[in-house]
């Protein structure tokens, strides 16, 4: 469903992705971990097709993101760290104008602005404004965006980042309700989540993939922490204190 | 197009649900309000004095298009020289530090397509403002008779002005992140291209005649004195497409770098 191929990202002399390949199949929860600086971002944004690669391609669902950009755009979603929220807009007249630049038929419009504020559980807050939500609801809203042209591809960046923990356990039900048939691409610093969603992890360091396997094979002999350490321990001490903030739920 | 709509009307929008187009609206009409008011107090008075000097000539010079429709959209343009840069400011720059402009990008819609839609949703509102100031001819033409053509034509003008100078400003809105930068950049253009024809007369053959072309205040000047040229229209759409065309390049360019 998404095939990375050799993948480079040069911002000028800092060379941020490096030559990384990977793939994730149809219906697959891919966790993409690493610590921040890594090239998690940027692989995102590429895959996203916000961001050029300097070389290598990406396809998705078949289609190449240089030469039928339009094709994959059609087919992704994607929630950046930032929800990407207009705080003067209300959640209903938001999500209208996501789904009519994602091309859903104006027929169909109401319909799918509908089933995603039900997906995630947004009714009570359909007439609000953007701006004045909570943290949780702004990223329930970003995760709604991400999902109403009904995209067969997820790419969600940090979804969980600076949630309670109920919301947490919210947004992950979410997040494995919503896999179902679709690919998706997580990433995280919480290590917990990908264990218990994910059926896949790549972990990315310095720009390089370290390892790309399913969850059983890694954590067969060791935790997911300790996999997690001996695969960036090469450097990068602040990435263990890191994991043990976002160890709980 | 249906993109193209979707982006115009949800900047049209948001000028609407905040403060901003209620700021920017209330400001322009009353300092509108107040230059007519005087304009029109001072040729009062004028019509009065040579009245009482019984100087026929003079007051059969006299005449409500040239001494207050003329001089109130020449205030007006200048008044849209410092504003425009403030409606613009946002159009992309504010995208582009909300993230919002992952979304956008992300989206199966062209550049050429958001580029477009910024566009319009800036100049539906220019079009609303400068139909607000067509009360004032409406009001001298209730109690006196300046010439309707000229009017219209100087509106025309305000207009042409106003979508020129929303095109530059969704340009200088594209190349940064920061508002503040996009409205100073936007205003010192608008102010250099306002006064650019400065030095002609002194500036030579060939010099001169161009400095006079580049200038908006010349072309503006010929269709508030009623004259419609082709060449002045001609003039301010290249403005528009030119300025639209570098805000497109400039989007994209990210695409590259």
């Amino acid at each position: 469903m998404i095939e990375v191929e050799n993948l480079t990202k040069r911002y000028g002399d800092l060379v941020a992705v490096r030559d990384i390949s990977f793939a994730a199949d149809k219906g697959q929860i891919l966790g993409f971990l690493g610590p921040n600086g890594a090239g998690k971002t940027t692989t995102m944004r590429i895959i996203t097709g916000f961001l050029p690669a300097t070389s290598g391609t990406v396809r998705v669902a078949g289609f190449d993101i240089f030469d039928q950009a339009q094709e994959v755009r059609r087919r992704i979603g994607y929630l950046p760290e930032n929800p990407p929220l207009y705080n003067d807009m209300t959640v209903w007249s938001y999500l209208s104008f996501v789904g009519r630049i994602k091309g859903i038929p104006r027929t169909e419009l109401p319909e799918a602005t509908e089933r995603a504020i039900e997906q995630c559980a947004l009714q009570e807050v359909v007439h609000r404004v953007l701006g004045h939500l909570s943290k949780g609801f702004r990223q329930r809203v970003g995760l709604a965006q991400a999902l109403i042209h009904n995209p067969s591809v997820l790419i969600l960046d940090e979804p969980t980042i600076g949630l309670d923990p109920r919301q947490i356990i919210d947004i992950r039900g979410l997040i494995r309700d919503l896999s179902g048939e679709r690919t998706v691409i997580l990433s995280t610093h919480i290590l917990p989540e990908v264990a218990q969603l994910c059926d896949k992890v790549v972990i990315i360091n310095q720009g390089r993939i370290a390892v790309e396997e399913s969850i059983e094979t890694l954590t067969a002999e060791l935790s997911l922490e300790e996999v997690f350490l001996k695969y960036i321990s090469s450097d990068q001490p602040m990435a263990a204190a890191e994991e043990s903030e976002g160890a709980p739920a | 197009m249906r993109n193209v709509l979707a982006i115009a009307g949800k900047d049209l929008r948001s000028y609407f649900t905040s403060p901003i187009a209620y700021v920017v609206l209330t400001g322009f009409l009353l300092l509108a309000g107040w230059f007519f008011f005087n304009l029109l107090a001072q040729f009062n008075q004028l019509l009065m004095a040579y009245m009482s000097f019984r100087n026929p000539e003079v007051l059969d010079s006299m005449n409500l298009n040239e001494w207050v429709i003329a001089p109130l959209l020449h205030n007006l343009a200048v008044v849209l020289v410092i504003l425009v840069p403030m409606i613009t400011m946002r159009s992309f720059s504010e995208e582009k530090k909300s993230g919002t402009y992952e979304l956008l990008m992300t989206s199966p819609i062209t550049v050429g397509e958001i580029v477009a839609g910024k566009f319009l949703g800036g100049f539906a509102f220019i079009f609303v403002m400068v139909l607000l100031t067509a009360i004032y001819p409406a009001i001298l033409m209730v109690f006196g008779d300046p010439e309707v053509g000229i009017a219209l034509s100087g509106l025309l003008g305000l207009f042409l002005l106003g979508s020129s100078f929303v095109a530059v400003g969704i340009f200088t809105s594209s190349l940064t992140d920061n508002q503040i930068i996009a409205a100073v950049s936007c205003l010192v253009t608008l102010l250099l291209l306002y006064i650019i024809s400065w030095p002609a007369q002194s500036a030579g053959d060939i010099l001169g005649p161009l400095l006079r072309y580049l200038s908006l205040t010349e072309h503006f000047n010929e269709l508030v004195k009623g004259v419609i040229d082709t060449r002045d229209i001609v003039y301010f759409l290249s403005v528009i497409a030119l300025a639209l065309f570098l805000t497109l390049r400039s989007v994209e360019s990210m695409r590259w770098r």
